[in-house]
């Protein structure tokens, strides 16, 4: 949906990092006129209680995604290669650190 | 993004052509999420916008009642616990218009159809807030009738409005907290305190049960919902529930909830209690409550004031980015 009226304000996804050693994660959505807006609301919105050391603020119309309806052939390469996971292989119960 | 909603295929799955109607009803049948871009039927995604749009209307539009009392409160520590509850009210329903904004909505829209009276919010923010012990009773039951209706919906088949709600709950609790507390200090003060706490019970207390919404028997839409896993439960389930969790709180606090027919039920496990005026919560819904226009005219007056605001901010970032891509320093 875009903007109709000049005072809308473009989307922005925002992405927390919880505390030190943990990925960012995504959050919400805001509303804000630019980037540094977008980082200051989302203090505001999402860090009200010591939940991050640290956030992202990305346009959502710049964010490429995968189209949910095309999942099976997408990932469809990940489905057939069961020889990626440890449990493909057969190891005696009896050897150790295995 | 949470990669742990889009499982992997099972090995061996073929691939057949993809039915998204399918895919849907194998998602809710699953009691797994429906996400963003997922198919979903067109009354699914319009029962959301519209249940999402007026929850985040009632968080916002819930500002004012209590907002009255900020400049009011009694003491510093009251004061900077109000302006908290306030500010996390309005967080609340920014959470929720994000959450709307998923679904196609957008949030100047919702808030156009919110000021134009297109779109309802919570019956219960049209009643007056009239002394400071309404602020407790608030905190109290109002946002212990949301917590009931918003725990459940932590699970609702959404993800977006699930995921909100989450973070709504890990809030509100201190809103109950607090006006609980309030009115603990209150009931420890004088006579004169004491009635003003009962008054507000008295006044609060079927407004509140209200807030469920009507009978089960004329909740016509409550069963798809439910078909859906939008709604968990049940007006009639909750608003027992809630009775069920408040009147030991009551009896703790030193009230009466004003109920002649309130009483234990020990072969049901419930309490029984009357039944709240069906006509009145009509009445306020379609606009004819003691404060509805005051609210409205408020919420549009900060929207008005509020536009040379969002515009300077807006044509400031245009012309910042204009700047940045023809290379001048601010």
């Amino acid at each position: 949906m875009s903007a109709t009226n000049k005072g809308d304000w473009p989307l922005y996804e925002v992405f927390v990092r919880g505390k030190r050693g943990l990925n960012h994660v995504h959050v919400g959505s805001l509303r804000a006129a630019d980037d540094e807006m977008a980082l200051r609301h989302a203090r505001d919105l999402y860090t009200r209680r010591k939940e991050g050391v640290s956030i992202w603020a990305v346009r959502s119309d710049t964010i490429a995604a995968s189209a949910p309806d095309e999942k099976d052939p997408f990932f469809a390469p990940s489905g057939d290669k069961v020889y990626r996971h440890p449990t493909f292989y057969d190891i005696p119960d009896d050897v150790p650190h295995m | 993004m949470d990669i742990t909603d889009h499982p992997a295929p099972a090995p061996g799955t073929p691939p057949g052509p993809y039915d998204p109607e399918a895919a849907f009803e194998d998602t809710i049948a699953r009691d797994q999420r429906i996400e963003p871009r997922d198919w979903m039927p067109d009354a699914y995604r319009a029962t959301l916008v519209r249940q999402i749009a007026q929850h985040a209307h009632s968080e916002i539009i819930g500002m004012q009642p209590e907002g009255e009392w900020i400049t009011k409160a009694p003491s510093l520590r009251r004061k900077a616990i109000l302006f908290a509850k306030v500010q996390d009210e309005a967080g609340h329903g920014l959470y929720l218009y994000s959450a709307a904004e998923t679904l196609g909505a957008d949030r100047a829209d919702l808030t156009r159809r919110l000021i134009d009276g297109r779109q309802k919010y919570s019956s219960i923010f049209n009643y007056p807030t009239r002394t400071f012990a309404d602020v407790g009773v608030i905190g109290w039951f109002v946002d212990g009738a949301a917590i009931c209706n918003q725990v459940p919906l932590c699970r609702t088949s959404y993800g977006p409005y699930g995921r909100a709600m989450v973070r709504v709950c890990k809030e509100e609790s201190f809103h109950q907290r607090q006006g609980y507390e309030l009115l603990l200090t209150m009931m420890r003060g004088t006579d004169e305190q004491r009635a003003m706490v009962q008054d507000a019970v008295d006044r609060w207390w079927w407004p509140s049960l209200m807030m469920f919404g009507p009978p089960d028997a004329d909740s016509p839409n409550s069963a798809r919902s439910m078909a859906w896993r939008i709604k968990r439960h049940s007006n009639d389930q909750l608003r027992q529930r809630f009775v069920d969790m408040t009147v030991p709180q009551a009896e703790k606090l030193g009230v009466t909830l004003p109920d002649p027919e309130l009483r234990w039920n020990g072969e049901r496990g419930h309490h029984d209690f009357g039944t709240p005026d069906w006509e009145e919560l009509k009445r306020v819904v379609s606009g004819d409550g003691p404060c509805n226009a005051e609210r409205i005219a408020r919420r549009r007056a900060a929207h008005e004031e509020g536009a040379w605001v969002r515009e300077a901010a807006a044509s400031y970032a245009a012309e910042q980015a204009v700047r940045t891509r023809d290379g001048v320093t601010a």
